[in-house]
């Protein structure tokens, strides 16, 4: 176990000499959220009398944009799945089929050191962005659903991760996955509520959605926080995150150990 | 330029556009999968257009087929910019790190010219296409019969547009003579044109400033498509598009000039 703290440590070091990187990407990524703030403003503002009728009143449509962002800084993967890839096509995994080091713990912890290095540098921008729009920002629903919204977010952290870390395993068989992991991204990006919040989404379709791993990469947690996902819903819900997350883990080692059958190293 | 120089560099990009043919040809897979995924993230954006419509009927006096002309032109634009231009300005970092550039200085053509035109993405044609389509669909949805002089306004404007996304992120790909990181320019450049498809009335104050005088995303793909709406262009956005296209181009050459003398081979 010492080792993998070790790892990040290492990991941690050499990600902040990235901090400029980081920094410049908070702030360029709040272009984005800014736009999509001011167009549900716009939408709320013109529909003055018959207001959308959503279950989201305007403060909360803009608060919920924000928590996407913080939960985004805290879970995202950032590089991780580029970076698995370009190790297993350029044969650099091959000490650690030597080491007695996990592959999959090793680089775990480099995302772990990863999300801490990210949030260290958004911290600040983020910082004034919500002191911009403090007066949107809410408490959490509840105790019970704050707890929950906690051990939620490190779920989808860890399902975030699982999910990147299958994917680049294809690297075993392709020499170029860009394209496939491209894909996935855009189906999470409308699946996982990045774009909108799902509950706008017809009903049939929200609870089908609710089956599937996309909604516990981001929307299950903020739906969690802000109450729009409560009672039952949301002990059944978390089961579910737990169980992709469950699953998650052994579709990489399985990933994992079916390319390494397949793996000719190069570069020896 | 005299003429004999015209022809000399239509030869050279024409030899370089066979080049490119042949380099997908050899592809075929992978250039058919960029297409896909390409066409994804446009299919998102219209369901996304569809979910704001299911809230409200207008966004300022934008209807919800204007804004599916809106996200197609600004595609359009932007798959058009990707064509000739996206994968040269993010090689470049690629050609400051290895080295690569010594040999491209050598050259006795222009160095920004070959820089800039070296591989043409011919997959983007398609989706330009694509996006075309939809356009089309929208127009005949708005009843819209554009007369040739607005065809004329909006197909220039579209060039204009092209040559505003070639000089900002151009001018994104030079910093990386000094940091040499291709992934933090791209992730900049798709969140600032990621509001282009955002209709301008959503915007006021400091933002729509910013990015109205300053950067002009929020023209880019606007103008055009008010034109071809028949929506109420002013004179002014008009002239301050052709005005800031100049200014733009002229900052990214002296720019490029600038950095180049930081230039130093990673090689020797």
């Amino acid at each position: 176990m010492k080792k993998y703290w070790h790892v990040v440590g290492i990991g941690l070091q050499s990600n902040l000499t990235y901090r400029f990187n980081y920094l410049t990407r908070t702030l360029f990524s709040f272009i984005p959220l800014f736009a999509m703030v001011s167009l549900w403003r716009t939408i709320y503002g013109n529909a003055a009398g018959h207001a959308p009728d959503n279950g989201f009143t305007e403060a909360e449509m803009i608060f919920y944009y924000m928590l996407v962002a913080v939960v985004d800084v805290l879970t995202a993967v950032n590089e991780d799945d580029w970076q698995i890839a370009a190790d297993i096509r350029e044969g650099n995994i091959s000490q650690f089929l030597l080491k007695p080091i996990d592959y999959l713990w090793y680089r775990l912890g480099l995302f772990f050191s990863g999300r801490v290095a990210f949030m260290m540098m958004a911290v600040f921008p983020l910082g004034v962005f919500l002191a911009c729009f403090h007066g949107y920002c809410a408490a959490p629903a509840g105790y019970p659903s704050f707890f929950v919204f906690l051990v939620s977010v490190l779920l989808t952290a860890l399902l975030q991760f699982f999910m990147s870390y299958s994917m680049a395993m294809l690297a075993f068989w392709l020499l170029e996955i860009s394209t496939f992991i491209f894909i996935l991204f855009a189906f999470e990006y409308l699946a996982s509520g990045h774009l909108f919040p799902l509950a706008l989404l017809p009903k049939p379709l929200l609870h089908g959605l609710m089956f599937t791993p996309f909604p516990y990469l981001l929307y299950f947690p903020v739906g969690v926080y802000m109450g729009k996902v409560t009672g039952q819903a949301m002990w059944v819900g978390l089961a579910l995150q737990a169980g992709w997350v469950t699953l998650g883990y052994l579709g990489a080692r399985w990933m994992w150990s079916r390319g390494i059958k397949k793996y000719s190293a190069f570069g020896g | 330029m005299t003429i004999m120089q015209i022809t000399r560099y239509w030869r050279i990009y024409s030899a370089l556009w066979r080049n490119s043919v042949a380099r997908e040809m050899s592809f075929k897979g992978n250039f058919i999968l960029w297409i896909i995924v390409e066409a994804l993230w446009f299919a998102l954006q219209l369901c996304f257009v569809g979910v704001v419509f299911a809230q409200t009927t207008t966004v300022g006096t934008w209807t919800q087929w204007q804004m599916v002309l809106l996200v197609g032109a600004s595609n359009f634009i932007q798959q058009l910019y990707q064509a000739l231009f996206l994968t040269n300005c993010t090689n470049l970092s690629e050609l400051v790190r290895t080295g690569k550039m010594d040999f491209l200085l050598a050259l006795p053509v222009n160095t920004r010219f070959i820089v800039s035109t070296r591989v043409v993405d011919l997959g983007a044609f398609v989706n330009a296409l694509l996006a075309g389509c939809v356009m089309a669909y929208a127009a005949h949805k708005l009843a819209l019969h554009p007369n040739l002089a607005e065809w004329c306004g909006f197909g220039i404007l579209c060039l204009v547009g092209v040559a505003i996304h070639y000089s900002l992120m151009f001018i994104l790909a030079s910093i990386s003579f000094w940091t040499v990181r291709a992934q933090g320019i791209v992730w900049g450049y798709y969140n600032l044109f990621n509001i282009a498809r955002m209709p301008d009335e959503a915007f006021r104050g400091l933002f729509k400033a910013l990015f109205t005088f300053a950067l002009p995303v929020l023209l880019v793909s606007n103008v055009p498509v008010r034109i071809l709406a028949e929506k109420w262009v002013s004179p002014e956005s008009w002239a301050l598009l052709l005005a800031l296209a100049g200014l733009w181009f002229f900052i990214s050459s002296r720019f490029w000039k600038f950095s180049l003398r930081h230039y130093t081979s990673a090689s020797s």
